[in-house]
């Protein structure tokens, strides 16, 4: 009995009994669809923090105030303010790696116009700002060195700030008034969407820092030091050395002793996308993971069935043997209709993941694309579940004795 | 004796049930010769069952030597055994054993499908010109569930006799039917034993051994009684002597 005969002989049985086989595939149709779409949603997540991480500036790098430590007992981050602008100016001046380097200090602040008010944070920041997050204006300039210099009332607002109050207008050239102090815009930023945190990081005005520090200081005092320096290397591969480089100048000008701890903090995106790829990573293969114990399920549905179906037809394999059929013809016959089972299951389950993939993308707005080689696993791993789970039953059906087979009733 | 289609010298079967012995067969010996039309006869537990079941290499004697048509049976294995029913033997059974679900045509096809020495090239065409020679030229895509008792029968006899084989068993192949209808396959068996087809019936019932050629009994697990049918009946002569009417 050739293999073409044999496949067509199991497809026939298995119509024979539409339902209760329709019944069977299910069991693998939803494992398949269900892994196939764990996968996909996992990979969109990834895709997805990746752009927005992306989003955040090329190769950026966050220097922030770290821990004051009174003796030896550490007051935490942030606790003592230690930078201050000479520290930006000095990594400016000193390292060699970077791209940009931009102190930044945040306030925020009630920003009025002639239509309307808008609660929002304004960043002072210096030119490299734009490099260093790679913002290109959508209208109008960002600001140039001589409006840092001379610390000129200029403003680049957000794409969202822009939408709220200057709806319908171009909003260059136009005054923003930033704690009663008004400023001109020149330009309106791209919009770069939400973070991964779900921070608009379009609701922001932008100035420079000069100005913030002389123009809208006084009330808390705090404007004179710097949240925090950010800085950019031109490829991914200099953040590490990039990193030593500002630890060491930092160092140098806070005189940092040999023994005592860094009084300040610098991270990168990549160990921020390491940390959230790696999250997503782990709750796709979970999620894949609990989808395939539901294929397991659908294999133990097929054994069960075909252990029935071994049953049922006794005297159908009494006859087979009777006429001729060796107990290999017996054996593989039963493992095909498991096999053809499972795997038409499994085509069936990609068609429904894929689909199901699909409107799940449409909806959450994720590239929920499912990789081949998931799409190959599926379908091997299907016909693998039939193989394993049909050979038993297919056993037993070789090992009737034809005698009390064609007497069975 | 190498020319019989059938020798058995010496049989013996003995099954274990539990802690006893049943000894289904004690010392069987007969000779069947080609074109013969045997009925082996006797009554329920006489080891009939077993001699048909060994005859049709379902089974393996215990101990003795059976030859089917010069091959050594005794020795084979399970491949061989199934080889040797598809290529020579053909079944007919009392509750005809068709597949359900299954048109006519691919229920007679069935054996071609296990032929290993590929002689057969055209199996469909083959399987419809056994239903002809049955009688069921207009049945091919009917399914055992829209035939009668008798049709079904004679698809049966189809699918046995589609590999051509060298001995046609059939174990009570008259058993499911009325009388009438019994007749009419006894009739069928008669034209397939006098075109030359050896066959050999198995029934307890001793109407049927009136249309063959040779009568063997069984009792006890030892041949009885081994003689040839004196006032061999014709059974297409006894149909038209019946009143009409009843199922074909």
């Amino acid at each position: 009995m050739n293999l073409a005969t044999l496949v067509k002989v199991a497809t026939q049985s298995i119509l024979r009994h539409k339902l209760r086989m329709a019944l069977t595939m299910l069991g693998i149709v939803i494992g398949v669809a269900a892994v196939l779409i764990m996968i996909a949603v996992g990979q969109g997540a990834q895709t997805r923090i990746a752009e927005q991480i992306k989003n955040l500036g090329t190769n950026l790098i966050v220097i922030t105030a770290g821990t004051s430590n009174s003796g030896g007992v550490s007051q935490g981050a942030g606790t003592f303010n230690r930078l201050t602008e000479d520290d930006a100016t000095k990594i400016k001046r000193e390292a060699t790696l970077l791209a940009g380097v931009s102190p930044v200090v945040f306030a925020p602040t009630q920003a009025i116009t002639a239509s309307g008010n808008w609660r929002t944070v304004v960043n002072g920041v210096s030119t490299d700002y734009q490099v260093i997050r790679d913002w290109t204006t959508q209208s109008g300039v960002f600001f140039n060195d001589a409006d840092v210099r001379t610390a000129r009332k200029v403003a680049v607002i957000g794409s969202t700030i822009a939408k709220n109050l200057y709806a319908g207008t171009d909003p260059v050239g136009q005054q923003i008034q930033l704690r009663n102090v008004p400023f001109t815009i020149i330009g309106v930023l791209n919009s770069k969407g939400q973070t991964a945190g779900g921070a608009d990081q379009d609701d922001v005005v932008v100035i420079p820092y000069t100005t913030a520090k002389t123009r809208l200081s006084g009330r808390s005092g705090g404007w004179s030091r710097i949240s925090q320096i950010l800085a950019s290397t031109n490829s991914a591969s200099d953040l590490p050395a990039a990193q030593e480089e500002i630890r060491a100048i930092m160092r140098e000008s806070h005189k940092l002793g040999d023994d005592a701890y860094d009084d300040f903090t610098i991270r990168n995106q990549d160990e921020l996308a390491d940390a959230a790829q790696g999250t997503t990573k782990v709750m796709s293969w979970l999620l894949a993971a609990i989808a395939s114990i539901s294929l397991l399920v659908g294999g133990i549905g097929i054994m069960n069935i075909m252990l029935v179906s071994v049953t049922e037809r006794t005297r159908e394999i009494g006859i087979r043997l009777a006429i001729g059929a060796r107990q290999s013809d017996v054996m593989t016959q039963f493992l095909i209709e498991s096999v053809v089972i499972s795997s038409l299951g499994g085509v069936i389950g990609i068609v429904i993941g894929a689909a199901g993939s699909l409107v799940l993308g449409q909806i959450t707005g994720w590239s929920t694309a499912i990789p081949l080689s998931a799409v190959v696993i599926a379908v091997g791993f299907s016909a693998a579940v039939g193989v394993f789970f049909g050979l038993y039953p297919a056993r037993q059906a070789s090992r009737l004795d034809p005698i009390q087979a064609l007497r069975y009733e | 004796m190498t020319t019989s289609l059938v020798s058995l010298e010496g049989i013996s079967r003995v099954y274990h049930l539990g802690r006893n012995e049943v000894h289904a067969l004690r010392g069987v010996d007969l000779t069947i010769e080609p074109g013969e039309m045997v009925a082996i006869m006797g009554s329920s537990g006489s080891g009939k069952s077993t001699l048909m079941n060994l005859l049709g290499c379902l089974d393996s004697p215990t101990t003795g030597e059976y030859r089917l048509d010069g091959v050594r049976v005794n020795d084979l294995g399970k491949n061989d055994l199934a080889d040797l029913r598809n290529q020579k033997l053909g079944f007919v059974f009392q509750g005809f054993n068709l597949l359900a679900r299954t048109s006519a045509l691919d229920n007679v096809e069935l054996p071609m499908l296990y032929d290993r020495s590929n002689r057969f090239a055209d199996s469909k065409g083959l399987a419809a010109q056994a239903l002809a020679r049955v009688g069921l030229a207009d049945r091919f895509d009917h399914q055992p569930s829209e035939l009668s008792g008798g049709q079904q029968q004679r698809v049966a006899i189809a699918r046995a006799l589609v590999m051509q084989p060298r001995l046609l068993l059939a174990d009570e192949p008259t058993g499911n039917l009325d009388s009438r209808t019994s007749i009419d396959i006894l009739a069928l068996f008669q034209e397939l034993n006098d075109q030359g087809i050896t066959i050999v019936l198995v029934t307890h019932e001793a109407d049927v051994a009136r249309y063959v050629r040779r009568r063997v009994e069984v009792r006890d697990g030892r041949i009885i009684r081994d003689d040839a049918v004196l006032e061999r009946r014709r059974a297409a002569d006894d149909l038209a002597l019946m009143p009409a009417g009843g199922a074909a």
